[in-house]
């Protein structure tokens, strides 16, 4: 007994001291639910008076990139009084970004695909921007180089090892190769197909695109059984359309529009002298660039920490009152001009009667994204580190390396930026199931995910910080884009306007600009008549 | 246990430590021409040392006269110890003391007398259990077959599939293993004996962590791409920087990479400074990027008219020792201690983009492009930055990498510099610890005829500036696409044009 007590002794201590080797650094870490508090007070029917209203030209509900774009566009016209409020305390929606300088890092989204030449207003701020910086003689635009995304842009685990790019080639059979070249080459003649109007068939943005029925039929299936019924049904392709499908839309290929999967693939007609047509502009803390740009300009109007509980047109002015959430007190607003930046299911409780049924079979999907500051550069045989990094049939779509864009060399400290769309279940239970997660409980799943690619990530993450998005993104479920409702709340209703990707189907930047410039113009040439 | 398997067994640990103790010897011999070189002598003398240790062991053995087994097992133990981690030991050794020789054969000697000791000792503990003439006749027939397993194992197996450190480690833990095994078979229980299984377990865990994290070890301890003995070695927080010292010449290695030989380096830094700076009519103010280790600079002084040199390098490490180490300033001529001179410590993409000030002459001196970082530093966004510090008549000269080996690179830079809207004058020189080597000279207004050169140049007249310029026809432009940051062209011609000439 004595000798086996002893063992067991040395094994013990032999396991404390490799575990006391093996422990991991103290990680530390921040979990953000945006909006979701104050959010659900609203819902759960907050209500006070509100003593003073204030008069303004006009009002802008929501500073994400529809708002933020709006109040750009009707801040043209000096003299204007405006105000633009906002549920949480940093603007950008979506467009989110965190840190500065090397921790610089996206909250959300973080690219833009070159504009075709359908995209007029993207066009024009990206010229303002200086993301264009001049034209050739035939008008073709040259992008700023430092913007593009650098090479090398995306790799892909698989079988132990990156490849490059994000189309599985490596140590796949030849039919499956072919398959997915047959599957390209058909987007690649969709991208150039016209519709019997003469308009292109998948166009960004979205109302741009074909009335043609015979298209728009597609958007009554899923994707996932128009590739079924194609004959595309090998898993390498499968897996990344899936990957494709969840990384636009939040949602797989069974669970949106097989006219939306298509577009993914069939409506980026960028054009540029120094860049092919599929190429992204990015930046470090991803699409919070562009939000930042916007904000420069509007900043002195924009009021944070503030909700909004009724939007009320009432005949001489819009009436929006509101809850100063810093100062504990009801605000409000008389406006000449209402432009609504929010999702339609909050449009419908700010405007009570008048926005019954509003956002009914409006699908958002919930999101997940956590920022890691690693100590060191992540290793793995293979492709190099790039900007996109994805693995393969992974939980998650991987990580966005946030210091791919910057110019310096990177040494130290570097943020990966981790998605994971909350699409294993219903969206309202993944939704529920999401709000009760702890910090911790992210970690392990955001670690366990990434493990299968970096096994000594634990080792050298300093920092985890997680968002999770309620209602992410807009998902184009099937029968949303072409059923008529979502056109149908996008028009303005007396002196309310209405801008958010909801309204387009789609959440991508160039939806959002294009909706909140031109809320904002028509709000602004409101005032002139 | 029956006094049949106990034979058995220590028979079979014969034929273990038989075969461990020529893998140690094997690792050292291999580890001594792998970090001195000249593999003839290092066997040679590795083999020697250790046999002679193994006679002084088994000449040791005679002075013990009781308690065989227990020395027998801590024999084991200790061996597994020092032989399993001396490879590694003796990777960091190498670029910590200059006294690795010492070090070296010290472990040989100590390996050498324990593994000396067991088949003494082993004898002696069988001897009551054999017949005189089986006892020896077995023993030997397993030390010989343990000897020839290990000879095949270690240059098929071993080598290839573990590396050495790794084996090292492997086989100190069966030494151990045999220890412990032994201990027991031998029946030494008691307080001495869990002593010993705990202090067995010990090691066992020290050399398993060992054997799991040879890599990172291996990391630490580059040593084998050296031909020559490192004279210092420091990491900074952007490269390993290594010098050696050979029987002609001191060298310097960033990364693994070879950045100089004090031998013909004059060759590569006049040719880099002279015909550029000869060139622009009027040079007052310099700029040097790279080139931490001052030699550019010091070409650059011996143009009097020279007002100002500011160098620009990413690593303090670097300048620190090229203006402090003796020895480093007598080969720049204490360059860098000059005052002329303005050394900042930046990132040369990021200092440009805050940059005001405008230069005569640039001097773009960066390791070549093996990786998409140092990949950026060739790209038109950078080219156009470059373009910005630079006077109106003034010029640029950059080191282009071989265009012999990596042809498709050279012209790579040469296209992308025509791109930005530089005209350029590609030449090369032949530099015989690098080869074939290739710069270019841009400028926006064109250069005239040279000026005279300075006084005191070995390899720079008249006539060899003149010759630099022609390119034979092995050499010559090829069609090579732009490098920009969204393609990193460059990179990848690199890597493909110099992959065929150093085999992975």
């Amino acid at each position: 007994m004595k000798r086996r007590e002893f063992l067991t002794a040395g094994v013990a201590a032999t396991a404390t001291w490799a575990a006391g080797c093996g422990r991991l650094p103290a990680m530390e870490g921040t979990l953000v639910r945006p909006g979701m508090e104050a959010g659900h007070r609203l819902r759960d029917g907050a209500k006070a008076s509100v003593d003073r209203y204030e008069a303004v030209d006009a009002i802008i509900v929501g500073g994400g990139i529809a708002g933020l774009a709006a109040a750009r566009a009707l801040m043209r016209r000096p003299g204007r009084k405006v105000v633009l409020i906002e549920l949480c305390d940093e603007v950008g929606g979506n467009s989110a970004w965190g840190g500065s300088g090397a921790t610089s890092c996206p909250w959300g989204a973080h690219y833009v695909p070159i504009p075709g030449r359908d995209a007029g207003e993207v066009n024009e701020l990206f010229e303002a921007l200086g993301i264009i910086e001049g034209r050739d003689a035939q008008g073709v635009p040259r992008y700023r180089e430092d913007y593009l995304c650098h090479d090398p842009e995306e790799r892909l685990f698989l079988h132990g090892r990156w490849q490059d790019g994000l189309i599985p080639h490596l140590g796949l059979s030849a039919a499956e190769r072919d398959e997915i070249g047959v599957f390209l080459a058909r987007m690649e003649q969709l991208r150039h197909q016209r519709g019997a109007d003469g308009r292109a068939v998948f166009a960004i943005p979205v109302d741009a695109s074909s009335t043609d029925a015979t298209w728009r039929r597609l958007d009554s299936m899923t994707f996932a059984q128009w590739l079924d019924g194609e004959g595309f049904r090998g898993a390498p392709l499968r897996w990344y359309l899936d990957y494709a499908c969840r990384d636009d839309f939040g949602l797989p290929a069974s669970r949106v529009s097989a006219w939306a999967g298509i577009h993914y693939f069939a409506s980026r007609a960028g054009v540029a002298s120094n860049a092919p047509a599929q190429a992204v502009v990015t930046w470090p803390e991803g699409n919070g660039w562009l939000a930042r740009r916007l904000l420069e300009p509007v900043a002195p109007v924009v009021r944070r920490h503030v909700a909004a509980m009724s939007v009320q047109d009432e005949g001489d002015g819009v009436r929006v009152d509101a809850w100063d959430m810093a100062a504990g007190r009801a605000v409000g607003w008389i406006a000449k001009q209402a432009v609504l930046a929010v999702p339609q299911f909050v449009c419908a409780r700010l405007l009570g009667a008048a926005g019954q049924g509003r956002g009914t079979g409006a699908v958002y999907a919930p999101w997940l994204v956590a920022n890691l500051t690693i100590t060191r550069e992540p290793s793995g045989r293979g492709a190099p580190l790039s900007w996109d990094n994805v693995i393969l049939a992974g939980k998650g779509l991987g990580y966005v390396s946030a210091s791919h864009q910057r110019l310096g060399m990177t040494v130290g400290e570097r943020v990966l930026t981790y998605y994971l769309p909350l699409d294993h279940r219903d969206v309202a239970e993944a939704r529920r199931e999401a709000a009760g997660w702890e910090w911790a409980e992210i970690r392990d799943r955001v670690l366990e995910d990434l493990s299968r690619a970096h096994p000594d990530l634990a080792t050298m993450t300093r920092r985890l910080d997680a968002r999770v998005w309620g209602h992410g993104m807009i998902a184009p479920v099937p029968g949303y884009l072409w059923g008529g409702e979502r056109e149908r709340w996008g028009r303005a209703t007396g002196r309310i306007r209405f801008a958010h990707t909801d309204l387009s189907g789609i959440s991508i930047f160039e939806e959002a600009y294009t909706r909140g410039v031109r809320a904002g113009k028509a709000a602004g040439e409101a005032f002139e008549s | 246990m029956s006094d049949r398997t106990t034979r058995l067994l220590l028979l079979a640990s014969v034929f273990v430590i038989a075969t461990c103790g020529l893998i140690y010897e094997l690792i050292a011999g291999t580890l001594a021409s792998y970090l001195l070189g000249d593999s003839v002598t290092q066997f040679s003398t590795v083999i020697g040392v250790y046999l002679f240790a193994m006679g002084v062991g088994s000449w040791v053995s005679g002075f013990v006269s009781r308690g065989e087994a227990r020395l027998f097992v801590q024999v084991q133990l200790l061996i597994g110890l020092v032989g399993g981690g001396s490879a590694a030991l003796l990777f960091v050794l190498f670029t910590q003391v200059d006294a690795f020789r010492p070090a070296l054969y010290g472990m040989i000697l100590l390996v050498g007398t324990l593994v000396g000791l067991e088949i003494p000792l082993l004898l002696r503990i069988l001897k009551d259990r054999l017949e005189f003439k089986d006892l020896v006749a077995r023993v030997f027939t397993f030390d010989y077959i343990g000897a020839l397993l290990a000879s095949l194992l270690f240059p098929l197996v071993l080598v290839p599939q573990l590396g050495l450190m790794r084996s090292s480690f492997l086989f100190g833990m069966l030494n151990v293993v045999v220890g412990l095994v032994s201990a027991r078979v031998l029946g030494l229980g008691g307080g001495w004996g869990r002593a010993t299984f705990f202090i067995g377990a010990m090691i066992l865990g020290g050399l398993g962590s060992g054997f799991v994290l040879s890599d990172r070890l291996m990391s630490w301890t580059e040593t084998h791409s050296y031909p020559d003995p490192v004279i210092h070695a420091v990491s900074s927080s952007y490269q390993r920087i290594v010098l050696t010292r050979g029987p002609g010449d001191i060298r310097l290695y960033l990364n693994g990479n070879l950045q100089f030989s004090s031998r013909d380096e004059y060759r590569y830094h006049e040719a880099l400074v002279h015909p550029g700076l000869s060139r622009v009519p009027s040079v007052r103010r310099v700029l040097v990027l790279g080139g931490g280790d001052g030699f550019a600079v010091r070409e650059v002084l011996r143009h009097a008219e020279v007002e100002s040199v500011t160098l620009v390098d990413l690593d303090p490490a670097m300048t620190r020792m090229f203006r402090e180490q003796p020895l480093l300033t007598g080969l720049n001529g204490e360059a860098l201690k000059s005052g002329k001179v303005t050394v900042v410590n930046a990132d040369a993409f990021a200092w440009l983009a805050d940059n005001r000030d405008r230069y005569d002459f640039v001097i773009v001196d960066f390791p070549d492009p093996s990786n998409f970082s140092l990949g950026k530093l060739y790209t038109t966004a950078f080219y156009r930055r470059l373009e910005g510090a630079l006077n109106p008549g003034g010029a640029v000269v950059i080191q282009c990498t071989s265009p012999l080996i990596a042809r498709r690179a050279f012209w790579c830079v040469d296209e992308t510099l025509r791109a930005v809207g530089f005209g350029t004058q590609p030449y090369h020189v032949y530099v015989p610890s690098f080869g074939e080597w290739g710069f270019i000279l841009a400028s926006k207004a064109g250069l005239g005829a040279p000026r005279p050169l300075p006084a005191g140049l070995r390899f720079l007249n008249a006539d060899t500036d003149r010759s630099l310029f022609g390119f034979p026809p092995d050499m010559t432009r090829v069609e090579v696409e732009v490098n920009r940051l969204n393609n990193q062209a460059l990179v990848r011609y690199f890597e493909e044009d110099w992959a065929k000439v150093t085999p992975h």
